[in-house]
């Protein structure tokens, strides 16, 4: 379980928050998504929970140890992992060497399954360089493959679906489902999709740094149509007027 | 009779534990230490200077020569060595140099190798460079490379240096005929004042010529590394140079392009990048568990493969 207690995050000149006063109680076993407009603070406040962004207040806990003063890797290893949004490029580094120093081991069977699950042809790309030969929405699905590589009790996934093919993305959400039903591990997935939200526990809502609404899935997407008339929410975020 | 510093430096210049299968000449402290010759492979001393003639036959496939020199002493020691590479013959070539310097005295190796790949033969040239001891005394590497490359051969060079070389001067000119193929791999590192400069320049003569050129190195600490890459197409060719550099410390890299087309046919393309590693791809492997030192050491690791 993770727990957040007033959490806030600080801009680049302290002067506003872009995560403000958040508290948030995360179980095992649950799938969590977090949506809202964008620049809302939900990738900000997913990079606190690895350790990437400091927070400026607040404290974090993991199964009830506090892990605040942990850096990005002492959380790693606590069993934290976050999924990018745009992952970086690395020349010389192929997906196989990834995907060994992110499962531990270099098994060459659990490999090709990752890859599979993330839509990936193992053959064609295991030795493949992660180099600028390869596109968004290829170094998307091996980055989701890095966190799938893991035994981790919470892991991070900010808007998994963009740039991913609509093929790949059907494959996706099966493999947040089975994830779901075949471990522990919190889930929490930063996105916009409908079908990425149909698989939640609970939807977040968060704007201006804040979260405004913590809901199911079918009161969200009920609501779609009536947020998106004019004059029926706050430009800035969706709550309700 | 070698030793285990002999054994070590051949290890790492020639992925040699023991004497080699096939040709090869290995060269110990300034003389020849032993020879291997094959049926299709001759190795001779040079008569007016000092080096060797390699001479491999037309039609020689899948053969190798390992032709390492070894220095465990401190001394200055040059070599003449040409190759010739018979038509349509298709072989692995291991170079190299290994220093071990324990003394107060400098201790170098200045190696002149000149190939001519005949028409149709394919050449991988394999050269990788290693230093160590605990001697004050620099080891310093200055090879130069001269490649004519006659008609629809190919030369594939790999040039290796990642460890312990205190100054190096590397000239390699390639010269390519029609339909003729050249692709260089270089790899370099350099760390505490070590110096490296790097010297290609690629001449496309014929029509159907085609270059491509990727050098990679890390420099560290308060080492200096210089690159002038440079390609010059006469016809109607294609080039291709890739420089990329990652600085760290007080380290000074410097890449000096030059592409020249003398014929509206030539299509030659340069790309140069130095910058420091990149934060997204510490925190990626962090984020993994990794350690800051960690990831650092595999983004460098890789880089340099």
């Amino acid at each position: 379980m993770l727990e957040l207690k007033n959490v806030s995050v600080s801009g680049l000149n302290d002067d506003i928050e872009i995560v403000n006063d958040v508290n948030l109680t995360l179980e095992d076993k649950k799938i969590y998504v977090v949506t809202g407009p964008n620049g809302g603070g939900k990738t900000s406040l997913a990079k606190a929970i690895m350790g990437i962004y400091p927070i400026s207040n607040g404290y974090i806990s993991l199964d009830g140890e506090d892990i605040t003063k942990l850096t990005i890797t002492g959380r790693a290893q606590k069993g934290i992992g976050y999924a990018f949004q745009a992952p970086p490029r690395f020349k010389g580094l192929h997906v196989r060497d990834l995907l060994t120093i992110a499962s531990g081991n270099n098994d060459e069977d659990k490999a090709y399954s990752l890859l599979a699950d993330v839509g990936l042809c193992a053959q064609d790309y295991i030795d493949r360089e992660l180099n600028a030969s390869f596109s968004g929405g290829e170094l998307k699905r091996v980055e989701i493959a890095t966190i799938l590589a893991r035994e981790l009790k919470v892991a991070l996934f900010d808007e998994p679906e963009a740039g991913i093919d609509l093929w790949s993305f059907q494959r996706l959400t099966e493999t947040f489902k089975t994830l779901n039903e075949v471990s522990n591990t919190t889930i929490v997935i930063i996105s916009h999709q409908e079908r990425i939200l149909r698989l939640a526990d609970e939807v977040i809502l968060i704007c201006g740094g804040k979260i405004t609404d913590v809901t199911g899935p079918d009161k969200i997407l009920g609501e779609i149509d009536y947020f998106t008339e004019p004059g029926r929410y706050c430009s800035n975020c969706f709550v309700r007027k | 009779m070698l030793n285990t510093i002999d054994k070590r430096l051949l290890k790492e210049v020639a992925d040699l534990h023991e004497i080699p299968q096939g040709a090869y000449n290995i060269r110990k402290n300034g003389e020849k230490h032993s020879r291997n010759t094959t049926a299709n492979i001759d190795i001779q001393t040079k008569e007016d200077k000092p080096g060797i003639n390699i001479t491999i036959k037309p039609n020689t496939k899948n053969e190798s020569v390992h032709i390492p020199v070894i220095l465990s002493e401190s001394m200055e020691d040059l070599v003449y060595n040409t190759f010739e590479i018979g038509e349509y013959s298709n072989v692995v070539i291991v170079a190299g140099c290994g220093i071990h310097n324990s003394t107060n005295e400098d201790s170098g190796h200045d190696g002149v190798h000149e190939f001519f790949i005949r028409r149709g033969a394919k050449v991988k040239y394999i050269e990788k460079h290693f230093g160590d001891g605990s001697g004050g005394g620099k080891r310093v590497l200055n090879p130069t490379t001269i490649i004519e490359i006659e008609e629809d051969g190919t030369a594939e060079l790999e040039l290796v240096q990642i460890e312990g070389v205190d100054s190096t001067r590397r000239d390699t000119i390639v010269r390519l005929h029609k339909n003729a193929r050249l692709i260089v791999s270089e790899r370099l590192l350099t760390y505490f004042d070590q110096t490296a400069e790097s010297i290609i320049t690629v001449e496309l003569l014929g029509d159907g010529s085609t270059a491509q050129v990727i050098s990679r190195s890390v420099a560290k600490d308060n080492s200096k590394q210089v690159f002038h890459l440079n390609m010059r197409g006469h016809c109607e060719c294609r080039g291709h140079i890739q420089c990329d550099s990652i600085i760290m410390h007080n380290a000074q890299v410097s890449a000096i392009p030059e592409i020249s087309a003398l014929n509206e046919g030539a299509q030659l393309v340069h790309e140069a990048a130095i910058g420091r590693i990149a934060s997204e791809q510490l925190t990626k492997l962090m984020c993994l568990g990794l350690t800051e030192q960690e990831a650092e050491e595999t983004i460098l690791q890789g880089f340099l493969k």
